[in-house]
């Protein structure tokens, strides 16, 4: 199958200072890809050049070959791709279920299927016996399954997921590992998702791209990327896995 | 809403329908401020209290729907019925220029609100010079002879009474409507956080707009009231800073993005200032300014003990679950 999402050239300078520097990988459909890399590495900053947090300086992003480059957060939803914040922002005073009703509301002028969409959303997620809590006073698991579920409401084609593995336990891992699968094995969801947590980003993942720098340094499939010389020396070795 | 909080609203309504059959004048014109306070409030609610804009020059909304309605019929004998649409109009086009000027050029919080009473202060001097509207001499709707002309709003205060208790309940139906609508969620979402709202496919920029209009059409039609049940308008009065203070006030005390809150808020406040001045003046403490103290120190006491207002206490208090509902 095709790219559903192509990143061409990123380059994004905060005063001057290249934070993402040329990037350029693809997302094929269907499919699940890691961004990895260090603390700084500009992983995040491409995640919101793809989102339209803000333009890019120079490059282009594609969404099933239509240029989406630069258009604003929620034309991009629009478009078809849901995302996650990595310091997770739950709408914290409205209820769980309200929350994910927004997201739903993206594509369903109804309120009332809306509803009834935001709490097959929730069901999925393991959520539905929170609907009625306010999102505030959720744990931190539970949060991060909020702003999956508000994510994926909205029906995306492509869910860009920015460390929502980060911060969990061991077993809460492995259920949110099972999510995302389950929702690529079946809805055929394809995903984009920055993570440092090894062994998911290991279990997940068709390819891998790796960032140092502000500069995509490797790519390839897990196996390939954990071998390679390079990423080794800037990452990997750095940190235990 | 539960079964409980229906009986309730259902007993509060009937309470004040039948009030001008029990009450005498004063009491009635007491109660006629409470309700317009609550409708005002109400109206102001849906920008802060839904949307998050904090507005305070909302006196602005009101003068531009007392100052169109009232000119109009004093010049043309076009009456309010007619005269609360062009109100709404004026109020409405005048938010969606502040809110375009705001929003376009990044203009948030506190600086937004800034912005609003400068246009609110700037309505207030130019009103001043205006002879059409009367100008600081003020503007005057006359006093019908004959008893009433309800038509053209002319009348007893029972009339009014019930003009202000039909506009409270009806603010009230369409704020509960408003919150549980698309554009409702979306405001919500706006309030909570306009970033995250964006990335589930919030238009922030129309939804704001919308949220400033409405608040400034409603506003407005409290304004109309307000002319042709006090047949007189001063700027000095009508746009100034104090007004706006008062307007946000119910909903502050009663709780900021509650349905409920703005009319509790009224009703507490209101009575509260009639209570004070007749304590002062019977116990012969009547200082000036005494009140306003007292005033004050009423509405800290209720802001320390109550930050989130009165109303969700009270809801969970008397078994309504949620109190924004």
């Amino acid at each position: 199958m095709g790219d559903l999402l192509e990143v061409h050239g990123l380059t994004k300078r905060f005063r001057g200072l290249k934070a993402v520097s040329e990037v350029g990988f693809a997302v094929p459909q269907g499919a699940i890809v890691a961004l990895i890399g260090p603390n700084g590495a500009g992983k995040t900053t491409t995640f919101n050049l793809i989102a339209g947090v803000f333009p890019p300086d120079e490059g282009e992003v594609r969404l099933a070959g239509r240029p989406i480059t630069g258009l604003r957060p929620n034309r991009i939803c629009a478009a078809g791709i849901g995302r996650t914040f990595q310091i997770v922002r739950p709408f914290a005073g409205l209820t769980v279920e309200q929350n994910v009703v927004i997201g739903a509301l993206a594509r369903e002028s109804r309120v009332d299927a809306a509803r009834a969409q935001a709490h097959a959303v929730l069901e999925r997620l393991g959520l539905a016996d929170q609907a009625g809590r306010m999102a505030g006073s959720l744990t931190l698991p539970d949060r991060k399954r909020l702003e999956v579920a508000r994510a994926l409401a909205t029906r995306p084609t492509l869910l860009l997921l920015d460390e929502v593995l980060a911060g969990l336990r061991p077993t809460e891992v492995d259920r949110m590992v099972e999510v995302l699968r389950d929702l690529n094995r079946r809805d055929g969801l394809t995903i984009l998702l920055i993570e440092h947590v090894m062994r998911a980003v290991m279990a997940l993942s068709d390819r891998v791209v790796v960032l140092d720098h502000g500069e995509r340094i490797a790519e390839g499939t897990p196996a390939e990327v954990v071998a390679d010389p390079r990423v080794i020396a800037s990452y990997l070795g750095s940190e235990a896995f | 809403m539960n079964a409980r909080a229906a009986v309730l609203l259902a007993l509060f309504a009937g309470a004040l329908a039948v009030a001008p059959l029990v009450a005498d004048r004063y009491v009635l014109s007491v109660l006629t401020t409470v309700l317009w306070f609550a409708y005002l409030g109400q109206a102001w609610n849906v920008m802060m209290g839904f949307a998050g804009l904090l507005s305070l020059g909302h006196a602005l909304y009101v003068g531009l729907g007392a100052y169109v309605s009232a000119a109009l019929f004093v010049h043309f004998g076009i009456g309010p019925w007619l005269g609360l649409w062009a109100a709404m109009l004026a109020a409405g086009a005048a938010g969606a220029f502040i809110g375009v000027l705001g929003f376009r050029f990044g203009v948030r919080g506190v600086h937004f609100a800034l912005l609003t009473i400068a246009f609110s202060e700037v309505a207030r001097i130019s009103f001043d010079h205006m002879a059409w509207f009367g100008g600081s001499g003020g503007l005057f709707i006359p006093v019908a002879a004959d008893g009433g002309d309800p038509l053209n709003l002319r009348g007893s205060p029972t009339l009014f009474y019930y003009v202000i208790l039909v506009l409270a309940l009806g603010a009230l139906a369409l704020a509960r409507l408003l919150l549980h609508s698309r554009l409702g969620y979306r405001w919500l979402a706006i309030r909570e956080d306009p970033e995250a709202a964006e990335a589930v496919g919030v238009d922030l920029f129309t939804a704001r707009i919308a949220a400033v209009v409405v608040s400034a059409a409603l506003t407005a039609l409290g304004g109309v009231f307000q002319a042709f049940y006090f047949s007189s308008l001063f700027p000095e009065q009508v746009f100034s800073m104090g007004r706006s203070i008062e307007i946000i006030l119910p909903a502050i005390i009663g709780g900021i993005g509650t349905v409920f809150g703005p009319v509790l808020g009224a009703v507490i406040l209101t009575p509260l200032g009639e209570v004070l001045a007749w304590a002062l003046e019977v116990s012969g403490l009547d200082l000036p300014g005494l009140k306003q103290l007292f005033y004050g120190v009423a509405l800290v006491v209720i802001v320390v003990y109550r930050p989130d207002g009165v109303w969700p206490w009270l809801a969970r208090r008397l078994g309504l679950g949620a109190g924004d509902r």
